[in-house]
């Protein structure tokens, strides 16, 4: 039906009781997301949006089952959460946190890798599931349910090229926002293989953005691996040399990295390329046809 | 954010790498006294900018007396460097680093930045050193070696004994070698650096090691715990636009085009940039109000965009998710309280509360906003309206 997450998936929210961890949580339920409690050091034993309120994330697994957390913890703790998150057993940690030390991605990552864990970020919009689980800050309205899969570096972004999607005619199966940080957990790689397999995908759409080279990385895959038909657009094509453009990640250095680069490597894998941002739409249209 | 040379060598010694004694100065008298306090037969005069190459620009001499470096600190100090980092405006000399000069027998490189491919860091050497290593690079990769660090063991002997192999390094100065780099790895991953780069890595006649330049530059993310580093920030350095703006969490940096932008997010920022350009026009700015946006914010965007005499028109392009399209609209009118908008400003607002954002503008009465159903409407009027 999609992947990674459905009306099944049961949710803890870490930082649950903050500002954006509760207005966020309250969203997320009234689009449908079981959300079975949260976890804010402290405060356990308490009740929060009519929810069990934890000590901590082993606990919470223990008494709800969950098996997806998603975290809105401060920078300065977030990696830490994310590293209790995966030693308790929860399988998906959607890490929505921005502003992150790399330092402390680099070791939260290996940590989480070491447990089979599958993690979603940080710095991103999260995940969706159409109609049935958003975990994650987007707007749910905007993804109307369809066969089309969404992998998308940025958030905005990723709802823009949503509604392309739904006003070509089209809706969205799931939407995976991966983040826009240097260090981060799931890639297009992971993804793509999950949309591949996806029986309810088929069409995927991929947003990237200059900085890195997972974009080139995904193209080899697809060349090789991917059957469905992907369309795909490349941010930051005007972007100047060595300038940080919000993300930590959108940095170009040299010659490596850059928008041009990126959609010649995913043109010759057979991807199609949108040449703008507002083409999105009309190139699946194209593709879909 | 990055430091100075004397500001990282400050650091550097703090963690035991070796560098040679010297003092930074602001004026022509301090560095005269800088010189007295050294001792030496000879001293360098180094300019303090955040930017590589300063030698063969003028911004780097040798000088053998105090009274010599009072003169060439006199020249240096408000000189404009223009170096192939600096860009073609060039920056300012404020500061000054007066350093003992050493004899040297060779130079190398030696560099440590973040790896995205092993999500590690990488610690980068070779024997080309004190030229351009982006050169090297370019022309001679072969000639960089890479060791990966993973970050939950450290550096490892054995690398260390590559990469003195790899510079071709006796057994002495193999020694020398591995205090550095060992030390150099301290300072990388207990500082939250993001890059250090030592060009020339120096190696005197005495075998020992020494870190000629210093460069080092950090994670900002990590500056919340870094606040030493933190207070090392030379806001003269930056672009005053730029910094404002940081400080109402808005990310800008200044273009040099015609149409001002303001937008959420950064990935759809840089898309309207780009969409700007292939629309046949010049983005003026980026400029990403994030998702904490409010009527204060943008208000304070807008002015930083209008302050940029260039702007010709604003294109406002927001997709509502955290942020709501009212308060975006809330805030263009309280700018438009604030500062003078004599351009025309092209709207488009989708996702969360749009349309009551639409009716907000539209009884705003102000008089050159025009309105834009989607990405491609909006940016296709602000096109237009430059060129008219």
């Amino acid at each position: 039906m999609s992947i990674l997450v459905n009306k099944n998936t049961k949710v803890i929210v870490q930082g649950f009781t903050g500002k954006e961890g509760s207005f966020h949580a309250e969203q997320c339920m009234q689009y449908g997301t079981q959300i079975v409690g949260g976890v804010t050091p402290g405060k356990g034993g308490t009740t929060h949006l009519g929810k069990p309120v934890f000590n901590s994330v082993k606990e919470a697994v223990q008494k709800t089952q969950a098996d997806t957390s998603l975290v809105f913890v401060p920078p300065a703790f977030a990696a830490n959460s994310v590293m209790e998150a995966a030693e308790a057993g929860i399988k998906i940690i959607v890490c929505i946190t921005e502003g992150i030390p790399v330092k402390d991605m680099m070791i939260a990552k290996k940590y989480v890798e070491s447990y089979n864990a599958i993690l979603l970020g940080p710095n991103c919009p999260g995940i969706i599931t159409a109609d049935e689980a958003k975990i994650g800050i987007m707007p749910g309205f905007v993804f109307k349910k369809g066969n089309v899969g969404v992998i998308s570096k940025s958030g905005t972004l990723t709802y823009e090229a949503a509604n392309q999607v739904v006003q070509a005619g089209y809706g969205v199966s799931t939407a995976v926002g991966i983040g826009g940080d240097p260090i981060i957990g799931y890639s297009f790689i992971e993804l793509l293989e999950l949309f591949e397999k996806d029986k309810d995908t088929k069409a995927i759409v991929m947003i990237g953005e200059i900085g890195g080279d997972l974009e080139i990385q995904a193209a080899e895959y697809i060349n090789k691996h991917v059957t469905k038909p992907v369309v795909s657009f490349i941010a930051g094509q005007t972007a100047p040399k060595g300038k940080r453009m919000g993300h930590a990640g959108a940095i170009i250095a040299g010659s490596k990295g850059t928008a041009s680069e990126k959609m010649e490597a995913l043109t010759k894998a057979g991807v199609h390329v949108a040449e703008s941002a507002a083409e999105i739409g009309n190139v699946l249209k194209t593709v879909m046809n | 954010m990055n430091i100075h040379e004397y500001q990282a060598k400050s650091i550097f010694r703090s963690f035991g790498v070796p560098v040679l004694d010297g003092y930074p100065a602001a004026t022509p008298e301090e560095a005269k006294k800088a010189a007295e306090l050294l001792g030496t037969e000879k001293f360098v005069v180094k300019a303090q900018i955040h930017a590589g190459g300063r030698g063969k620009a003028g911004g780097v001499k040798i000088t053998s007396s105090p009274d010599e470096v009072f003169e060439v600190a006199k020249q240096m100090l408000g000189m404009t460097l223009i170096t192939h980092q600096t860009g073609p405006e060039g920056k300012k000399v404020k500061k000054l680093y007066i350093e003992a000069a050493a004899s040297i027998k060779d130079e190398y490189y030696l560099g440590i930045t973040l790896d995205r491919k092993t999500e590690m860091p990488v610690i980068m050497a070779s024997t080309e050193g004190g030229v351009e290593i982006e050169k090297v690079a370019e022309e001679t990769p072969e000639k960089i070696i890479k060791v990966q660090v993973n970050p939950l063991f450290g550096l490892l002997d054995f690398q260390i004994r590559n990469l003195a192999e790899a510079l071709g390094l006796d057994k002495a100065q193999t020694k020398h070698f591995a205090v550095f780099a060992k030390a150099l790895y301290q300072a990388y991953d207990q500082k939250d650096a993001n890059m250090i780069e030592i060009n020339p890595l120096a190696l005197l006649d005495d075998n020992r090691m020494i870190a000629l330049d210093a460069k080092m530059g950090f994670d900002d993310n990590a500056l919340m715990r870094q606040k030493e580093v933190h207070e090392m920030r030379d806001f003269d350095e930056e672009d005053p636009a730029e910094t404002e703006a940081g400080e109402y969490d808005l990310s800008y940096v200044k273009l040099d085009g015609n149409v001002g932008c303001m937008v959420n997010g950064a990935g759809l920022a840089m898309s309207t940039m780009d969409i700007i350009k292939y629309k046949g026009g010049e983005p003026a700015n980026f400029l990403d109000v994030g998702g904490g946006a409010s009527a204060e914010t943008v208000a304070k965007g807008m002015e930083i965009i209008l302050r940029d005499k260039n702007v010709k028109v604003v294109f406002i392009n927001i997709f509502g998710g955290i942020v709501r399209c009212d308060r975006i609209a809330n805030g263009i009118i309280e700018a438009t309280k604030k500062v003078s908008v004599n351009v025309p400003v092209v709207v488009r607002l989708d996702g969360t509360n749009a349309e009551l954002a639409r009716d907000i503008l539209q009884q705003s009465g102000i008089e050159k906003l025009v309105t834009a159903s989607d990405l491609n409407d909006g940016a296709e009027k602000a096109v237009k309206l430059v060129n008219a």
